[in-house]
């Protein structure tokens, strides 16, 4: 027997070598990682039931983004499951921490999800497969290389079969190979196929538990108030005047800048909070206002020293010598996550054990968080996850609800503490989408060609907020994001002869996030806003003006390609009806929008229809896909139409919906998603198309109205006659 | 002690009548599908029927609702995710994060009982709950395929 294990062994390995990949990521068998005993996991992202049920772990996590079902498919597909008897579950941090991280990265930004993570999961999924028949060859006494797997069954030569679930016990005791060979996209039957969401049952009869839903045995709610002026701190505060109120058990400042009201329910905390006297500290900042802001950003405009992105030629000698020279100037404000669920966290803290249930974006941090702000180490420290009521960055970028919880919690020894954060708290302590503006600069020649072109963005940078060491020499990389010289995440897709594309940092006192696209946004709005101006400027078509800097950027021009013969560009559109096109490459994938418009002459506007396409070069689920292009144009117009936060008396002075609305259906244009993989790269596409939706509907309204609309939003400005 | 009756069932609810609604159906029934957005009633994540009617509970009093009120959230649509609102949200897979969809269930749900066949028009007019991750087109398409499934 154990001549023929060896054998085979080495059989299987031999039918691998031919274009096998090394695992890149150490999948360590159940029994060296202290697997539960019993548990039939075969490596760290599969367990197997003897019923056959496949339980997928997923590091990353689900936000609405799909990437659960993704991640599900990817390892479901190397696995040759059974999509019907796949389910899923979360890691937790603190199990990633106690086993090496052989989770690797739980953050989910940055559109990483399945494309930073794709090789390891595949390769997870498919030395699982392997185990299984190496485990089903050891029963029969056969080379794995003459059997063969459909949906979760493994058939031998003779007709014999074994289902998994028989198989995983035996497959978790095997040596994990050492590489496996992934299978080629084009022969995919999960992956790659607009399979259903894997989570979406729970939402439909309110039986999806959220981080907000919490139920403890005991547990507490708390409410919060963190100072309302920038920068100010508790002076006093009266608890004696609450602490007789229904349900109130206890009022506790946190740091120096928040007070919290613990009682039996939350809406008690709250009533009890609004009723609380508390006096603030005078802050630097009280008097901070937009006037403040503008002649900031203004400044940096004109700024002599800036940080330099991309450049080529010499772009002032081209200014000087351009027949026709353009220049505009452009601003976006501010913006809000606004996550339908509002900041939360709910923590135990005992002497020896910190543990909090939270929505988060990065729940390696919140366990970093909650074991600094409980004071025991990591490993008496576990953070369970929940799906996100919406994520965007918001719960990338802070994890201060966290920190408040447990120190609440930390008050309060053996008594789960739930803390809620209002939507006025949500909002007003909110990371936000930087605020920037940028002065724009175009040499033409008296062909109407482009020679020279200066880009100046002026204004914040989250890097430096929140991560100062990613800062090159001071310089903040992720500004140039899509305005790259090169690089697989976010090229510039043109070619001018003389550029210049540089950013004066200013850093006015509020703090920035990481938001859905991020600096992408405003980029693009910048950049494919001029596009438009210049070819105007130069009497030529938006699209040929475009398609002829376009030349070494095939990618970048078919998407945009695409989304013009979607809009059918090169007919006319309907009586009244305007078009606009644009294009930009963020987080490793090509999109380009067309959209069409009308204004009547009160200026009421109307998006009748956008045509997206995307280049994602891997395409995992299309329907997906597909609904994560319907939600940027939701979230991007709804910054684009509507969105502005802003400071007065260093106060934010927007503090719900009824200020800083959203879009809603009403003005949801119809969307047309045109997928189109030109194949051997993973891009990313919760973000990407994002940046294009304002510019493609600012575009078609210059062309309605003649109007350009620099300074967001839209709200801000009349398109009547 | 205030009665409500929620689901079919009549309750005692321990909470002071200017409660609304939302957090005695979160926090005393242990209803937490129905969800806080916004507590000003704009965004609609706390949409429940009220007599049929969609109303958002949020800014709703106890004190304000009679016990024979017939008040009916997410978890009691259908005992079994058959109603034809939630059928077409699977076939159709609406939901992105999902925390708005309890709420755009009901208030879809009140709209196709009152009007079978809405126009595109009506559901524009009717449908003004917040999702942020824009799920608006498919809830479109949800609505006229439960309409279809009615």
């Amino acid at each position: 027997m154990t001549q023929h294990l060896t054998l085979s062994r080495r059989g299987f390995l031999a039918s691998l070598a031919a274009g096998a990949f090394s695992l890149g990521f150490r999948i360590p068998t159940a029994a060296a990682q202290g697997a539960v005993p019993g548990t039939p996991e075969l490596n760290a992202w599969v367990v197997i039931q003897p019923d056959d049920t496949v339980v997928i772990r997923v590091a990353r996590i689900e936000m609405g983004q799909g990437t659960l079902t993704g991640l599900a498919q990817l390892v479901a597909e190397e696995l040759d499951a059974d999509w019907e008897k796949v389910t899923w579950e979360y890691p937790t941090p603190g199990q990633n921490v106690a086993r090496d991280r052989v989770w690797g990265q739980f953050g989910t930004f940055g559109s990483q999800g399945i494309r930073a993570s794709q090789q390891y999961v595949r390769e997870g999924g498919a030395a699982a497969r392997a185990m299984l028949l190496q485990a089903a060859a050891h029963r029969w006494g056969i080379e794995p290389a003459t059997l063969t797997v459909l949906k979760g069954v493994i058939s031998g030569p003779d007709g014999q079969t074994l289902r998994y679930g028989e198989l995983a016990a035996e497959a978790a005791q095997l040596e994990v190979p050492e590489a496996v060979q992934l299978k080629d996209p084009a022969t995919w039957t999960i992956a790659g196929k607009p399979l259903k969401r894997l989570d979406t049952v729970g939402k439909l009869d309110g039986s999806q538990v959220y981080a907000i839903d919490m139920k403890l045995p005991g547990m507490v709610n708390a409410a919060i108030r963190q100072s309302p002026v920038l920068g100010s701190t508790v002076a006093s505060f009266d608890a004696a005047s609450v602490t007789g109120m229904p349900g109130v058990r206890k009022v506790v400042q946190i740091d120096d800048n928040a007070i919290a009201v613990v009682a039996d329910t939350w809406w008690r905390a709250k009533t009890a909070l609004d009723a609380l006297p508390i006096e603030w500290t005078e802050s630097e900042h009280a008097s901070l206002s937009m006037t403040d802001v503008h002649a900031m950003l203004d400044e940096g405009l004109r700024a002599e020293q800036a940080f330099v992105g991309n450049e080529a030629g010499d772009v002032q000698a081209a200014i000087e010598a351009a027949a026709q020279v353009v220049e505009a100037e452009y601003y976006f404000p501010w913006q809000h996550h606004a996550t339908m669920e509002p900041m939360n966290a709910t923590a135990l803290v005992t002497a020896d054990r910190c543990e909090v249930w939270v929505a988060t974006q990065d729940a390696e941090a919140e366990l970093a968080v909650a074991s600094e702000a409980s004071g025991l180490p990591i490993p008496q420290c576990e953070v369970y996850r929940l799906h996100l009521g919406g994520g965007f960055g918001r719960r990338a970028s802070s994890h201060e609800f966290t920190r408040q919880a447990v120190l609440i919690a930390k008050e309060m020894p053996g008594t789960p503490v739930k803390l809620i954060w209002s939507r006025e708290e949500d909002m007003i302590h909110g990371t936000f989408h930087p605020v920037t503006k940028a002065r724009m600069v175009g040499a033409l020649d008296d062909q109407g060609n482009l020679t020279g072109l200066h880009m100046r963005i002026s204004g914040q940078s989250i890097a430096a907020a929140l991560m100062p060491g990613m800062l090159d020499q001071g310089k903040d990389p992720f500004t140039f994001q899509g305005l790259n010289p090169d690089g697989e995440e976010g090229q510039f897709g043109y070619t001018v002869p003389n550029l210049l594309i540089d950013h004066a940092m200013r850093n006015p006192p509020v703090r920035p996030g990481f938001w859905r696209g991020v600096n992408n946004n405003q980029n693009a709005f910048y950049l494919e806003s001029f596009m438009d101006e210049l070819a105007h400027a130069a009497g030529r078509d938006p699209l040929e003006f475009r398609r002829s800097l376009m030349q070494d950027h095939p990618r970048h021009l078919a998407v945009l390609e695409a989304a013009a013969d979607g809009i059918g560009w090169d007919t006319p559109p309907p009586e009244g009806v305007f078009r606009g096109l644009c294009q930009h490459m963020g987080y490793g994938s090509y999109v380009a929008a067309a959209a069409e418009v009308s204004v009547d002459d009160r200026g009421q506007l109307t998006i009748h229809r956008i045509v997206a396409a995307t280049d994602p070069g891997t395409v995992v689920n299309p329907q997906q896909i597909e609904a994560q292009i319907d939600g940027s144009f939701a979230m991007g117009l709804s910054a684009a139409l509507h969105g502005e936060i802003t400071v007065e008396d260093g106060r934010i002075q927007q503090e719900n919906f009824d200020t800083y609305p959203i879009l809603t259906m009403l003005e949801m244009p119809a969307v047309e998603s045109l997928i189109r993989p030109s194949g051997g790269f993973w891009g990313g596409v919760g973000e990407p198309t994002i940046f294009v939706a304002a510019p493609a509907v600012l575009n078609a309204i210059f062309a309605a109205t003649g109007k350009r609309v620099r300074q967001l939003p839209l709200a801000n400005h009349s398109l009547a006659n | 002690m205030p009665q409500l009756t929620v689901n079919g069932s009549v309750h005692d609810v321990e909470a002071e009548p200017d409660t609304p609604l939302l957090w005695v159906l979160r926090e005393q029934l242990g209803l937490t599908g129905t969800k806080f957005g916004c507590g000003i009633a704009v965004c609609g994540a706390c949409t429940v029927h009220v007599g049929g009617v969609a109303t958002r509970s949020c800014q709703l009093l106890i004190q304000d609702i009679a016990p024979e009120d017939e008040i009916t959230t997410i978890e009691g649509l259908s005992p079994d995710r058959t109603h034809p609102v939630q059928q077409a949200w699977l076939e159709i897979d609406v939901p992105q994060c999902g925390y708005c969809q309890s709420g755009q269930i009901m208030a879809a749900a009140a709209l196709l009982a009152s009007n079978p066949s809405p126009t595109d028009e009506d559901i524009d007019a009717e449908m003004s709950n917040i999702c942020r991750c824009g799920t608006y087109n498919r809830i479109r398409a949800g609505i006229k395929r439960a309409s279809e499934l009615l």
